[in-house]
């Protein structure tokens, strides 16, 4: 039962004007600018464009600041802001092959066309704290430029999935079937089963936390899927929309995404030779652990293509789709500090009514 | 589908990707100093919207909708009845009216080479100078793989 509730808008404003000043903190260190947490705060402005499923930078710099650094709240921001623009269309599939890549590394291939490429990695630090970060505004901490080597930029770096496949030794990835829409769970409630480009969809703007655990079960033996990376490829793609009154694909600039190639346990049947099966990830920015993760949920929750026991939660289609998006799980969980007095009222009433009975009950009845 | 564009489609196209990846102080230079009276209407003034961005399943399968991004676009129209079309990922209004602006002004046979040498060279210019810069940092990065042998029997 819900019943409506008046009053407390002085100490809701007030409060407010609170949250204001905790945000600035402490007035005698400068502000920070929406510029510096774009440029500086890049893989958390990454993580909210991916889960707040909007791709622009600036929008998701100017809700880490205003969420005061709470990425959940900031996601939940750009999802609201989202609803108020209207759509203009789709874009082309993006071509992850003609990617101009930024890093490129591969567990199953030590030599490769086009070569392993580490890039901008946290792999292989100490994880030490540097405190030459901390010395701020003198230009002693600005660090040295990029060691640079000769490159041809246009050297191919074909997907390592695409060298197994050409030995048809990985399944191929179906196409779209002619005419078949492609499903849009913004536009249409999730319903199960649910094909695989919803799953990918929901998987793509679901909270990395959730997904990095249920990967982490997979590989701990909730739902095995025997997992080498093919390839993760960090790096900036085209982005084309077909625009109806000029009759071809416009260019509309260039994006930065992570693509996660997972490689996985093979399977055959008596007509069909053993291939490996795979799963994919794939978001906005750099953003190699949420790629990673979700391409190990997205082959998990593909057993029963391959017809393996469901046993693990990162197999359960259900489960896993309807408890990924952190903004409903936020929603949900936090609207318990709403008022409940009225249920919690007539649970009391219950309660004292069943203590009044038992109490009222013979010694011999209550010690049995 | 842009293999099989008409040459002046493709070459179109190609005029459009460097505009779209212009800053605004690429477009509004040579614009404002070229053709200061371009006289350019709004037939669709400057909009801001999304653009739901598709990925592939495993890279090359079937579609999936992976997110969308904001995108701001213009269409306008010169005197001579060239239109032009801006479509600009982000949310300025200025920067895609003035490639819709651009755009029209490539169209015009008298104003063609002018936008191609005076505008869209020095982008490309940049693109490429960005790209190289980024291919050697990259390259810097690039694994050199050396094998050591251990063990009695590999002697």
């Amino acid at each position: 039962m819900y019943v409506a509730v008046k009053g407390g808008e002085r100490a809701i404003d007030n409060a407010h004007r609170l949250l204001a000043e905790a945000r600035r903190g402490d007035r005698s260190v400068p502000e920070i600018g929406t510029a510096q947490i774009r440029e500086q705060l890049s893989l958390a402005v990454d993580r909210v464009m991916t889960e707040g499923s909007l791709l622009d930078r600036d929008l998701a710099a100017l809700a880490i600041k205003q969420a005061r650094g709470d990425l959940i709240e900031a996601i939940f921001l750009v999802r609201a802001y989202r609803t108020t623009l209207p759509r203009f269309g789709h874009s082309e599939p993006l071509d992850t092959a003609a990617m101009q890549v930024r890093r490129r590394i591969s567990a199953t291939y030590k030599d490769l066309p086009g070569g392993q490429v580490l890039g901008p990695t946290f792999d292989y630090t100490h994880r030490l704290l540097d405190f030459a970060l901390e010395a701020e505004g003198d230009g002693q901490g600005e660090p040295a430029r990029p060691a640079t080597a000769p490159a041809d930029p246009d050297q191919p770096m074909p997907r390592v999935t695409d060298i197994i496949g050409g030995e048809d030794l990985i399944e191929r990835n179906p196409p779209q079937e002619a005419g078949a829409p492609v499903g849009d769970l913004t536009r249409d409630p999730l319903n199960f089963p649910a094909a695989r480009d919803l799953r990918l969809q929901n998987l793509a703007r679901g909270d990395e936390g959730f997904l990095l655990a249920l990967a982490y079960s997979t590989q701990r033996g909730y739902g095995r899927t025997h997992p080498f990376v093919g390839e993760i490829r960090l790096g900036e793609v085209e982005v084309e929309m077909v625009v109806e009154e000029l009759g071809f694909a416009v260019p509309l600039g260039d994006i930065t995404v992570t693509e996660c190639q997972m490689v996985n346990q093979f399977k055959g049947s008596a007509v069909d030779p053993p291939r490996f099966t795979r799963g994919y990830g794939l978001g906005f920015g750099h953003c190699e652990r949420k790629a990673m993760s979700m391409a190990l949920v997205d082959r998990s929750l593909r057993a029963d293509a391959f017809e393996e026991e469901r046993k693990g939660p990162a197999q359960d289609e259900e489960f896993v789709l309807s408890h990924s998006d952190n903004v409903q799980a936020t929603g949900f969980v936090e609207h318990l500090k709403l008022p409940h007095y009225v249920d919690f009222q007539a649970e009391l009433a219950f309660i004292r009514q069943m203590r009044a009975e038992q109490a009222a009950r013979p010694e011999t009845e209550a010690a049995e | 589908m842009t293999e099989t564009l008409h040459p002046e489609l493709a070459a179109r196209r190609r005029a459009m990707g460097l505009m779209a990846r212009a800053t605004e102080a690429e477009l509004d230079a040579p614009i404002a100093a070229l053709w200061p009276d371009h006289g350019a209407r709004d037939l669709k003034p400057a909009e801001i919207g999304l653009v739901m961005l598709r990925g592939r399943t495993g890279g090359d399968g079937a579609p999936f909708n992976l997110g969308e991004a904001s995108i701001t676009r213009a269409v306008v129209e010169l005197p001579g009845g060239e239109r032009g079309f801006g479509h600009v990922l982000g949310r300025s209004k200025r920067r895609a009216r003035l490639a819709a602006i651009a755009d029209a002004l490539w169209q015009a046979p008298a104003s063609r080479a002018s936008v191609e040498a005076a505008l869209l060279a020095p982008v490309a210019a940049r693109l490429a100078a960005d790209k190289a810069r980024i291919a050697s940092e990259t390259a810097a990065t690039r694994v050199d793989f050396f094998t050591l042998v251990r063990g009695e029997d590999a002697r």
